[in-house]
């Protein structure tokens, strides 16, 4: 029986400026039939999807990073032009290439599309937002254009899905037209002056009427990026978000542990007691589990900073932060990965890739685990709620709410002291420019929008299910192994107990607890672990996680002196101990060496000021 | 006279950039966004702290973002 040989899948690549709507193009064209993965030895995001040609022939469509040139200045650029040249390992260069121009824009998206065309690869390109240079004053002749660049042009609107099925058409017969019709249009390598000119004149041919724009973006920015009014604006954006993030995921995520307390019982009912029940209650459901709850706070994040993206926003954040930024040596392309580490740091590290100056970029992940992450607020709020008392200050402000906004406060001021600091010693280099395209304004597409939370929730539970589900089950081990003996306490025999024991000489000088220490331990996983931890250390017999707390808050009351607790929090602010942070740092820096780095300074920041803490406060007599 | 120095919404044209005073890789950027002899320009919008920095461009229908320290470097004849 012969198998019929199956022909490797041929190849089309979105390639483009950025702005240019790429995104949006390959969305249109695949729809929800997207794999996003990494480029080996990179990581860069490789999108690529299927695309059924009106032939009959599925083939892959690739995204490539937008890049401005072949001469690349980022890591993003360095991928393009390494996959447009066939260069990757086990990546084939691309078959046809798809050029997306923003037809608003063609003067300047021009210049990289002719280096694209001088490739003399089967080409296709696509004239994309049409209705946005209408809507500009501007008409265009796509004929002309052809004519000038000797490819197809398709004029192109994505998310009205105008031109899909012309576009589609046209990348079938690319192929075909170029095996045809060799060299119609010679093209020498010409140089950047050169190439800019000839697309002034290309542009200037293609242009049939200009007439005076009335551009709706122009207006924004007078407002959003105001001296005065842009930053206030920014800035209560801001506010609402974390008001948001804190409050309106609060519902969802107590739905999900309502959920993972009775996933638990339900094992508890249907397996006999023993290590396999153990397992799947407590490192399983427990500590993925654990983890998986802050889904709720991460989605609704993602949803701002997508919005902020694409309505084009996030550039003008950044045009504002930047003055900011480079007072301590880092640029405003640094605020976008910082804000986002307010809700976990491990997306916060992997949007630093956009970031083109390497100094610039590793500066940016060794501080971004000091943005107070949402894993160390529950163990913020049982500390808070235990020994702060729940008094008013200047009878408004709650003193609670005040010390938790001092927590967060110092995290961003640690970090802006610590990139200055890194700036001049280990990531020491020429100070970093800020050169950022500020796009148009545009309404986001609520399907590109699903489209990109979608991938991120995806992400973060593929992480929660491998990386993070692998810590949790060493640890278990750790607690579990060996077993105690009548009358011993579990915590007590296992090795994680004599590791804690064997640490708590260490900590024993800046006022930690033996079972303090002890929840430093799984708190390696995942920081809220230490919650749970110290729930089990103090032997409070519930699954349900709001009775933990509360039983905890009393335990905790009665047992730490106010300057154990502070200590505690202070650590906390530097808390270095999440290894999935670890191993994403270790994943984009490539290698051990700064992620290590990382481990030692956040270790040393948060023993020295949780130790000035502790001894401010006892000096005190707190 | 320097982009720097150009005042807020005048048009200008680029004569000559001191590329010296420039980091290469972002040289090559700012060539690439098409900020280089020739180009006819205009100023946006200026931050508002220490030295009204970053400043935005608008060159054709782009509007960029660069640095003081990229203006100065600049040399532009008001149109």
């Amino acid at each position: 029986m012969n198998a019929p040989v199956t022909a490797r899948l041929r190849r089309a690549a979105l390639v483009g400026n950025p702005n240019a709507g790429k995104s949006a193009l390959f969305n249109a064209l695949t729809g929800a039939r997207q794999k996003i993965a990494n480029y080996p030895g990179v990581t860069v995001e490789r999108k690529a999807g299927r695309l059924v040609l009106p032939s009959g022939e599925t083939v892959e469509l690739i995204d490539l990073p937008g890049s401005y040139s072949f001469d690349t200045t980022s890591p993003d650029e360095e991928v393009t032009r390494a996959m447009v040249h066939g260069e990757f390992a086990g990546e084939a260069a691309p078959d046809v290439m798809v050029v997306v121009l923003d037809a608003a824009n063609l003067e300047q998206h021009l210049v990289f599309a002719q280096e694209v065309i001088e490739l003399g690869r089967p080409t296709v390109v696509a004239l994309n937002m049409v209705d946005l240079a209408e809507r500009d004053g501007l008409t265009l002749d796509p004929d002309a254009l052809a004519q000038a660049l000797g490819t197809p042009v398709v004029p192109t609107v994505a998310v009205r899905r105008r031109g899909l099925v012309e576009l589609t058409n046209a990348i079938d017969q690319a192929e075909a037209r170029a095996a045809r019709e060799p060299d119609v249009h010679p093209r020498p390598h010409i140089t950047l002056p050169e190439r800019r000119l000839a697309a002034h004149n290309i542009a200037a041919a293609a242009i049939l009427s200009e007439s005076a724009t009335r551009r709706l973006h122009a207006g924004l920015d007078k407002i959003l990026l105001h001296p005065w009014l842009g930053p206030p604006i920014l800035f209560a954006l801001l506010f609402v978000i974390f008001q948001a993030v804190f409050a309106w995921a609060t519902p969802f995520a107590d739905g999900l542990e309502a959920l993972a307390g009775w996933l638990a019982e339900f094992v508890t009912d249907i397996l006999p007691a023993g290590l396999i029940r153990n397992f799947l209650t407590e490192a399983v459901i427990a500590g993925v589990g654990g983890v998986v709850v802050f889904l709720p706070q991460i989605i609704i994040l993602f949803a701002f900073i997508l919005v902020m993206e694409a309505t084009g926003y996030m550039a003008r954040a950044a045009f504002i932060m930047d003055r900011l930024m480079a007072s301590v040596g880092l640029s405003g392309r640094s605020f976008i990965p910082l804000l986002s580490s307010f809700a976990c740091a491990i997306p916060g590290i992997m949007a630093t890739r956009s970031i083109a100056d390497p100094k610039d970029r590793l500066t940016t992940i060794l501080i971004a685990p000091l943005m107070t992450c949402s894993a160390r607020l529950p163990v913020y709020g049982v500390v808070i709620a235990a020994v702060i008392p729940n008094s008013k200050v200047w009878g408004l402000i709650g003193l609670q709410g005040l010390v938790l906004f001092g927590l967060y406060i110092a995290g961003i001021v640690g970090a802006m002291v610590m990139a200055l600091v890194l700036r001049r010693s280990v990531t020491k280099g020429a100070a970093s420019g800020f050169i950022m395209e500020l796009p148009r304004y545009q309404m986001p597409r609520l399907r590109d929008l699903a489209i990109g939370l979608w991938q991120r929730a995806w992400v973060f539970l593929r992480r929660a299910g491998t990386i993070i589900f692998a810590a949790t089950v060493v640890l278990w081990l750790l607690l579990t192994f060996p077993q105690a003996e009548q009358g011993e306490s579990q915590l007590d025999a296992s090795f994680a107990g004599k590791i804690a024991s064997g640490l708590q000489v260490g900590f024993e000088p800046i006022g930690f607890n033996r079972e303090m220490t002890l929840a430093l331990v799984p708190a390696m996983a995942a920081r809220e672990v230490a919650v749970s931890s110290l729930a089990t250390t103090y032997a409070v017999d519930s699954d349900d996680d709001a009775k933990t707390e509360a039983a905890l808050r009393g335990q905790i009351a009665a047992r730490w002196g106010l300057p154990t607790a502070l200590a505690f929090l202070a650590w906390f602010v530097f808390a270095p101990q999440c290894l999935s942070t670890i191993a994403v740092a270790r994943r984009e820096t490539n290698g051990w060496k700064w992620p290590a780095f990382m481990l030692a300074y956040l270790f040393a920041l948060a023993y020295i000021f949780a130790g000035i803490t502790y001894w401010s406060a006892v000096a005190l007599g707190l | 006279m320097k982009l720097e120095a150009l005042e807020r919404g005048k048009r200008a044209q680029i004569v000559a950039v001191n590329w010296d005073a420039i980091a290469p890789e972002e040289g090559k950027r700012l060539r690439a966004l098409g900020l280089d002899e020739g180009a006819r320009i205009a100023i946006a919008h200026r931050g508002i702290f220490g030295g009204r920095d970053p400043i935005a461009v608008i060159i054709g229908r782009m509007t960029i973002a660069i640095r003081r320290i990229h203006a100065a470097a600049m040399e532009v004849d008001p149109l």
